[in-house]
């Protein structure tokens, strides 16, 4: 599954209410590593069903980046039934991607 | 068996595998995080001859391809060890082993840390170490900048002009950082030097919301901040070279403009060679010298 964007008005739905865990990648067009982090995400999207992987952008959408503290990004939120489970903040490689939703 | 391993696919690393290359060797590039190294965090590089603007990540992405395209090889694996035998060394990872005649040590360096307690668990919440790229969540907002360098002194102006109030703190009472710099702060209403003081403790709830500041007499003070930029300055990656490569005290390699170590066959490049002047041009200029000196190395065996 590709990753696709969310905003305000569908975090919800896509999100909390997602009976899957969610990773939210919190992002901006002007952040070099959020560019570097892209690629890898939108290969983890298509090889794992398990999980679903989403994109905030954080200058269109700083409420959601403020109502959740991202203050620093790429910033990596992982949602479970609704609630912030961790969270992962800078450029990590595809393998810590991918421990960071296994563990 | 290749000719060369790089370690490092930053400016340095991946330069010196085009140069590598175009001497028709047979080059592995390995890395542990992302190609690209630091420069991937500068939005907007304009110090480069020829690119008057070109994004770190445009940068970065461009040289990974050239890179790619004239046949070097770019294996994702983090390096642990070297064994330096006299006809072929070796490469370990995480996961295995390379062999090769010769190998150009590229890993620049990364970020040093307060060393306050609290410090990892709240970085993306209020902790950061670059200005440029987390400056604009502290709009109107009150930042502290800590360090005496040239990064601080451009960090605290940057953010002068995002945020209300820029506390710099530093724990001397003068600045190595570049005084034109230091002159263009003093002018600004919403900067306040907090001077012979470090920062000795985080408060936080769920985010970062003040710091506090120990001066030489010991008298402690809080700041409310809502952010913390660590400008500290940069410690080399070279922990897993020691033993096979002279260092300095602080852990750079010891190399001269040649980028000759002091291990037959093992060359150094970039941002963790004992140099003045750490600066993009400088460490693809290394990179180039490095290869050519390992390319020589390697004719000669």
């Amino acid at each position: 599954m590709s990753v696709i964007k969310v905003s305000k008005e569908n975090f919800e739905s896509e999100v909390l209410n997602s009976d899957k865990p969610v990773l939210v990648d919190f992002n901006a067009n002007w952040c070099g590593p959020c560019k570097m982090l892209k690629p890898i995400l939108d290969e983890v999207s298509e090889e794992r069903t398990d999980v679903k992987i989403v994109s905030v952008n954080i200058d269109d959408e700083d409420e959601l980046a403020e109502d959740y503290s991202v203050y620093s990004i790429p910033c990596l939120v992982l949602f479970k039934n609704g609630a912030e489970a961790k969270r992962s903040v800078g450029l990590i490689p595809k393998t810590e991607v991918e421990n960071f939703i296994n563990q | 068996m290749y000719d060369v391993i790089i370690i490092g696919a930053g400016p340095a690393g991946l330069t010196a595998a085009i140069y590598a290359r175009r001497a028709e060797k047979k080059a592995l590039v390995l890395e542990a995080k992302s190609y690209g190294g630091q420069i991937v965090n500068t939005p907007d590089i304009e110090n480069y001859p020829v690119c008057p603007h070109i994004s770190g990540f445009d940068f970065a992405t461009n040289l990974y391809e050239q890179t790619k395209a004239l046949g070097a090889e770019i294996v994702f694996e983090k390096a642990v060890d070297i064994i330096n035998g006299e006809k072929e060394k070796e490469v370990v990872t995480e996961k295995g082993k390379y062999s090769c005649k010769a190998i150009i040590i590229a890993t620049g360096s990364e970020n040093r840390k307060l060393g306050v307690e609290g410090e990892n668990e709240l970085i993306g919440r209020g902790i950061s170490y670059c200005a440029t790229c987390d400056g604009a969540f502290y709009r109107k907002k009150t930042v502290a900048v800590v360090g005496g360098g040239n990064t601080a002194l451009e960090d605290a102006l940057y953010l002068a002009d995002v945020a209300e109030k820029v506390y710099l703190i530093h724990r001397r009472d003068s600045f190595r950082g570049e005084e034109a710099t230091l002159n263009k702060l003093k002018e600004r209403d919403n900067v306040q030097f907090v001077l012979n003081s470090t920062v000795t403790a985080l408060k936080a709830e769920k985010r970062l919301n003040a710091i506090e500041v120990t001066d030489k007499d010991g008298k402690v003070t809080e700041i409310c901040v809502n952010g913390l930029f660590v400008a500290v300055g940069r410690i080399p990656e070279t922990q897993n070279f020691g033993k096979t490569v002279e260092l300095d005290e602080s852990g750079y390699v010891v190399a001269g403009e040649n980028c000759v170590t002091n291990a037959d066959g093992v060359f150094v490049a970039g941002d963790n060679r004992v140099k003045s002047v750490r600066q993009l041009v400088t460490a693809t200029a290394d990179g180039a010298v490095a290869a050519t000196e390992a390319v020589k190395y390697i004719n000669q065996l």
